[in-house]
């Protein structure tokens, strides 16, 4: 898919990059791949182990070494409806994070001019301040009192008459947090489209529409694809929009899994949890990579 | 109706960047607010209170100094050991080539509830002491792979041609590297430096999950948001966007001059054409 775009004017050769090989490469890399081993990837063997542990009788809060997969099926039985709630809410976030960013995009890429560069700063600009403070800040914009909950009630267009302390409320906190993680590799997908492509289309009496939909359409899908996997999955994970804006009623996984760890030292429960999400998103990746046809993205 | 159909596209792009500024204008507007009850959440009377005793409220002041050490620390290592991963995976060959790739991709693609859970398990089945060290060892893993994407792309943006001048008037391969490589990919590196340090200085979650006791500024905000958050939060946080924010716009300005002086052409080659 990348293939069919010629490259533009103007820019550096394809590098003809000297590969030695040599020690000199083993030595650059062991550092940090042995930091990322060790602090990433056993992590995730202490985490398995972990989730199989059983508790040792008359102390709370101790658990010894065992292969107690039932922790799975009680993890489960449990907190399925979280789990279902925190993916239907990702992914409406997701879907409305593209939305919102998909023109932005495009204007940036295609119409922005010598505006571009400082766009892509305002773009980045907000997440200079406290993603914690930022959230915070939509309890004052979505509160009972505020404009935008009182201009939707006499739309009579909320079911619960208010925002805050709903699961409207926590999808709208996700969709803001994560919507530079949207608009950012759509852009970089965008940029990389020749316009000549677009012109081509019309001078061949594709109308606007037809001319989005069979060339830039297509061709932004790389960006489209890792734009909704870098909102989906920090969006599913995350526990601070649910906790701040939403009620008990909206809690996701994640405030599950900090529950479980940290307050209860449930820690068996808290990493079946942790290790079940991480298995789901990773089963979601795969097949709407495949099904996308972007493999190459990895 | 034809002005709003052909600009459509444009009033869309600014009033989603308005909207992407409004939670900041209220962080802004309410770090000069004198809050009524403990809740700092709508607008009671103007105070300067805030700013002028910023540090006012045992605990802000210190949580903040706590997480600029830690970003300064991780961001120093993770910055140096991602960058040799960059080099190593743009310059040499080796092989594990794709085990390397799979292991820099995943931290980018877990939850951080998940990273921070895994970790705080491996802590705990060793009986390490939490605080700032395991803080410290938790951010530098999260940063490395945002260094290593952003050095590789400048890495493999580079003209090798410049290079091959160096060499072709007898550069050594060490004088290649100082003059001519580094300087090249350095705005890169500072570009992943100031990723890294914005990304430790406001993770949450990982650092609560191995934090112990610990309490850096996003930790404290967390643990405020319950009982009140204090005006000088709004006023610091402030701050720290402001200041970012000028960074950033410095750096573009900079790189955007340096792209022009570079775009015209130098007098000294007028001179040798004429010369010739």
């Amino acid at each position: 898919m990348v293939a069919v775009v010629p490259s533009t004017g103007g820019q550096a050769p394809p590098a003809v990059t000297v590969k030695r090989p040599s020690r000199t490469g083993y030595i650059l890399l062991f550092p940090g791949m042995a930091w990322l081993g060790v602090f990433f990837a056993i992590p995730f063997v202490t985490l398995f182990l972990t989730s199989l542990q059983q508790p040792i009788p008359g102390k709370s809060g101790k658990y010894k070494f065992g292969l107690e997969f039932g922790n799975y099926v009680t993890a489960f039985t449990e907190y399925w409806p979280v789990f279902l709630r925190s993916f239907v809410y990702a992914g409406i976030a997701t879907i409305l994070a593209l939305c919102i960013a998909y023109p932005l995009a495009y204007f940036i890429a295609f119409r922005a001019g010598k505006w571009r560069s400082l766009m892509l700063v305002l773009v980045i600009a907000p997440s200079f301040a406290s993603f914690l403070l930022r959230t915070y800040a939509w309890k004052t914009i979505l509160s009972d009192e505020g404009i935008v909950t009182s201009t939707l009630n006499t739309l009579h267009l909320l079911p619960d008459g208010r925002i805050l302390n709903t699961g409207i409320a926590v999808v709208a906190g996700l969709t803001y947090n994560f919507l530079p993680f949207m608009i950012l590799p759509l852009y970089a997908a965008l940029e990389k489209i020749d316009p000549r492509l677009i012109e081509a289309a019309s001078d061949l009496y594709a109308s606007p529409q037809t001319a989005f939909r069979k060339v830039t359409w297509p061709l932004s899908m790389p960006g489209v694809v890792a734009g909704t996997l870098l909102t989906f999955i920090p969006a599913a994970g995350d526990y601070i929009n649910a906790e701040l804006l939403g009620s008990t009623g909206n809690r996701m996984i994640g405030n599950a899994i900090q529950t479980n760890f940290i307050e209860f030292r449930d820690y068996p429960t808290a990493s079946a949890l942790s290790f079940m999400l991480m298995a789901a998103i990773l089963v979601l990746v795969f097949t709407y990579i495949r099904r996308a046809g972007t493999e190459d993205l990895l | 109706m034809r002005w709003l159909r052909k600009n459509l596209v444009g009033i869309w792009a600014v009033l989603v960047l308005i909207y992407l500024f409004i939670p900041i204008a209220v962080i802004m507007l309410l770090s000069f607010n004198n809050p009524k009850g403990k809740y700092n959440l709508s607008w009671n009377e103007f105070s300067l209170d805030a700013w002028t005793n910023i540090c006012g409220v045992p605990g802000v002041c210190s949580s903040f100094v706590t997480s600029i050490e830690i970003g300064i620390v991780s961001t120093l290592i993770a910055t140096l050991l991602g960058t040799m991963i960059a080099f190593a995976l743009v310059r040499y060959r080796f092989r594990g080539r794709s085990t390397t790739n799979l292991l820099i991709f995943l931290p980018m693609a877990t939850p951080e509830v998940v990273m921070g859970a895994s970790l705080l398990a491996l802590f705990l089945n060793l009986r390490f002491p939490l605080g700032q060290g395991t803080v410290i060892i938790a951010h530098i893993m999260f940063i490395i792979s945002f260094v290593v994407v952003t050095v590789k792309a400048r890495l493999q943006g580079m003209d090798p041609r410049l290079e091959e001048a160096a060499r072709d008037l007898y550069a050594d391969p060490r004088a290649v590297f100082r003059y001519v490589t580094f300087p090249l990919v350095l705005p890169g590196i500072m570009g992943a430096a100031l990723l890294g340090f914005s990304l430790s200085f406001d993770d949450f979650i990982i650092s609560f999950f191995n934090a112990g006791t610990l309490v850096t500024f996003p930790i404290y905000i967390w643990g405020a948001a319950q009982r009140g958050i204090p005006v000088q939060v709004n006023a610091l946080a402030t701050l720290v966007f402001l200041i970012a924010l000028v960074i950033v716009l410095t750096g573009q300005f900079v790189s955007h001059r340096r792209r022009r002086a570079l775009e015209k052409p130098a007098p000294i080659t007028v001179d040798l054409m004429s010369r010739s």
